[in-house]
């Protein structure tokens, strides 16, 4: 059935493919690196205090989608509606504090995650119990959340003034000079990095990437991990929603249209491969990292703002290229002999 | 997620402890029998779209008819060619993205003295060779498709960009941006929707008449068995994607005539109406299924409700509702019915397989047998 067979049984296998999986994530730094010093020699302004910060806080959000993005692809499915579960529990949070100013800022996070975990488990049931494909499924929701926000937001905004400003201080503050965004995310991503790694939970996710079928006769529960895989992604996005209205302190009808592409891209630029089965939320999370340091390296290199779409472009083209030479190498260490797939 | 599993085949699982009388679902004819279910399914959403608009003032006339089609026609134009990739078990989101550049393209040439026939020409050889980019990533370096597709979104978005940054071209000459906002001549009938009918007529006859047609279904039904039966799978790919690319920047030319203007961020997001309409016409996103007819029939529904909605001042963001639904109804639908037929037989057969496997405890092989075929 997969075209691509790939032969984990053994165990040099499976250490290989792990060291290039580490590999992947070192090329990113890499990148990283090479990015940032390059732009550090044009600008010195880049390597200050305040530039690396905005560097952190602006990938925060891409960064955390990219998390539950990345529990959602590992399963073989896409979820597209993250930008709207952002936007509409950005305005939800929003609505909660015009209503009552004074709601502690606890409340005001579990309203995100509780509209994200909504929308997420109707994306996981339909997806699950009908069996449609989840890329229409999620696209259908991206459509019906911004509908159902436009009707909510009503051609209104919140506005800065509602929002308390202890809330606001989680967007933009920092703490012994790291952003709070930066330090909420990175937990995240370590938490749910353990846990796809370590737990047998998570080692499911990979086992129906790889393979729904041979997952689902091994005894895998394939429905509830992929229901859980969106209700995460749609929890995380719902959370990104609430640090969205943190961070911006305002939001509109449109809050967050359009993430959805970027968050496939910092997923596939990390190095999760798009038909399931490999990667890790540590790629995705600093694939969102690069994608935003490279924008504000051509910022900060003077080079045209036009240039940002064109540049994030190639780079997504470069980087699944690469990721298709690296399996392809892998493929062939793996079986010895130069064997080839047909179509 | 797209092209390697299909539905039937996942939930076919249980098929192992079935005995072979089991019918495969995806033959041919239960495909087929699907398919016409579903045009008439979409038949249906017609009348009751048209209903829904009868119910509005100014819904019947002859102008409101016109600017139906107008607001759809270059997205229904784009739906084409997305509908055979898709067929292949393919996709293309760099459509919208696409019309952006050759709508860029096309004022940036006009501006710096071109002649209007010639920039479009110029035009659409560039969304050949983006369309040839797109191809030869998919088909030669053996990418998938949607994620090529979306960094070729970023890409194309980002050229226009490069190109005509923050400006705006305008001053086309007026013979051609009539065209965009006029009939044609004693009908009501848009030029862009005119060539939506006779592109249609073309890709339905190359698809459903034509061996190629057949060359792209087999594509999406099985990949290797339409290799190893001399189908030119990559080759038939590629020229998809290089005719996707040229109809999009055709249909970026309609758009610059409409508007009358070029900006770099035309269109932006209509990739997700234009999948949409394909998958709302009844293409399944696996591949191997649909019928041009399906998605014509999407279009009309999508735009007549479109209209109707736009006629009692509803939001253009409050519209998407209906999008979404009618999309989620159009693939949960078929999937619960097979889903039910498929619980029913798997039931018909365990009973015959419990009558039969009781068989030698009761000790009375002969009655249970036949009660067994009975079952």
């Amino acid at each position: 059935m997969s075209l691509t067979v790939a032969p984990i049984s053994r165990p040099g296998g499976v250490r290989r493919s792990e060291l290039l999986l580490r590999a992947r994530e070192l090329s990113i730094v890499l990148a990283l690196l090479i990015v940032f010093g390059f732009t550090t020699l044009k600008n010195h302004e880049f390597a200050n205090a305040a530039s690396i910060r905005q560097l952190l806080s602006g990938a925060s959000l891409v960064a955390l989608l990219a998390v539950g993005q990345t529990l959602v692809v590992v399963t073989r499915n896409v979820d597209l509606s993250v930008g709207s579960v952002l936007g509409l529990s950005a305005y939800l949070v929003g609505t909660l504090f015009r209503a009552h100013p004074n709601a502690p800022i606890a409340l005001a996070f579990l309203v995100g995650i509780g509209v994200g975990v909504l929308i997420g488990a109707i994306n996981g049931i339909i997806t699950t119990v009908t069996r449609v494909p989840s890329l229409v499924v999620t696209l259908a929701m991206l459509y019906i959340v911004r509908g159902v926000d436009a009707e909510i937001v009503n051609a209104k905004q919140i506005d800065p003034t509602l929002i308390p400003h202890s809330f606001q201080v989680v967007g933009y503050e920092h703490i012994f000079g790291i952003p709070w965004l930066a330090i909420i995310v990175t937990v995240i991503v370590i938490a749910v990095g353990f846990y796809m790694r370590s737990f047998r939970a998570g080692r499911d996710l990979y086992a129906i990437g790889s393979n729904p079928d041979a997952a689902t006769l091994a005894g895998v529960p394939s429905g509830r991990r992929v229901f859980t895989a969106f209700v995460v992604s749609g929890g995380l996005a719902g959370l990104g929603g609430a640090l969205f209205l943190a961070q911006f302190a305002t939001v509109n009808a449109t809050g967050g249209s359009g993430y959805e592409l970027n968050v496939v891209a910092a997923v596939v630029v990390g190095g999760v491969a798009i038909f399931g089965g490999s990667g890790t939320v540590f790629g995705a999370a600093l694939g969102a990292l690069l994608l935003n340091t490279i924008n504000q390296a051509l910022v900060a290199a003077k080079v045209s703002a036009f240039w940002n779409q064109a540049v994030a472009g190639a780079l997504l083209l470069a980087a699944i290229a690469f990721d298709r030479w690296l399996s392809l190498r892998v493929e062939r260490l793996e079986s010895g002999r130069g064997e080839r797939h047909v179509v | 997620m797209l092209s390697e599993t299909t539905p039937p085949q996942t939930a076919a699982s249980g098929a192992v402890q079935v005995p072979p009388t089991r019918r495969n679902p995806q033959t041919n004819e239960s495909s087929w029998r699907g398919l016409l279910r579903w045009e008439s399914a979409l038949v249906v959403a017609l009348a009751g779209a048209l209903i829904y608009g009868h119910r509005t003032t100014n819904f019947w006339n002859a102008t409101n008819f016109f600017y139906i089609g107008l607001n759809i026609g270059e997205i229904a134009i784009m739906a084409l060619p997305l509908t055979l990739i898709v067929i292949t078990g393919e996709i293309d989101l760099s459509v919208a993205s696409m019309l952006g550049l050759s709508s860029t393209l096309l004022g940036y040439l006009y501006l710096h003295g071109w002649p209007i026939g010639f920039a479009i020409v110029a035009v659409l050889v560039v969304g050949a060779i983006g369309g040839a980019l797109n191809g030869v990533l998919v088909t030669r370096l053996g990418l998938p498709s949607i994620a090529v597709t979306i960094g070729t979104l970023t890409l194309f978005r980002g050229l226009a960009e490069i190109i005509l940054g923050a400006k705006s071209v305008g001053k086309f000459p007026a013979t051609l941006t009539k065209i965009g906002v006029i009939p044609i001549p004693h009908t009501q009938i848009a030029y862009s929707v005119g060539c939506f009918v006779v592109l249609a007529i073309i890709y339905g006859v190359v698809l459903h008449a034509m061996p190629v047609g057949r060359s792209i279904f087999a594509i999406g039904l099985q990949p290797e068995a339409a290799h190893f039966s001399g189908i030119r799978v990559k080759r038939i790919k590629l020229m998809l994607y290089v005719l996707s690319g040229t109809v999009c920047s055709f249909a970026g030319v309609l758009w610059t005539m409409r508007f009358a203007t070029s900006r770099y961020d035309a269109g932006t997001g209509l990739e997700l109406n234009v999948v949409a309409i394909v998958l709302f016409g009844g293409i399944s996103i696996f591949g191997g299924r649909g019928s041009i007819v399906g998605v014509v029939l999407a279009t009309a529904v999508m735009a007549c409700i479109q209209q109707a909605l736009t006629l009692r001042n509803v939001d253009a963001q409050v519209r998407n509702i209906v999008t979404g639904v009618l999309l989620l109804i159009s693939v949960v639908l078929p999937n619960i019915a097979t889903g039910i037929h498929r619980l029913r037989e798997r039931r018909r057969l365990r009973n015959r397989d419990r009558l039969a496997h009781r068989a030698p405890d009761l000790h009375q092989p002969t009655t249970t047998t036949t009660e067994g075929q009975r079952a």
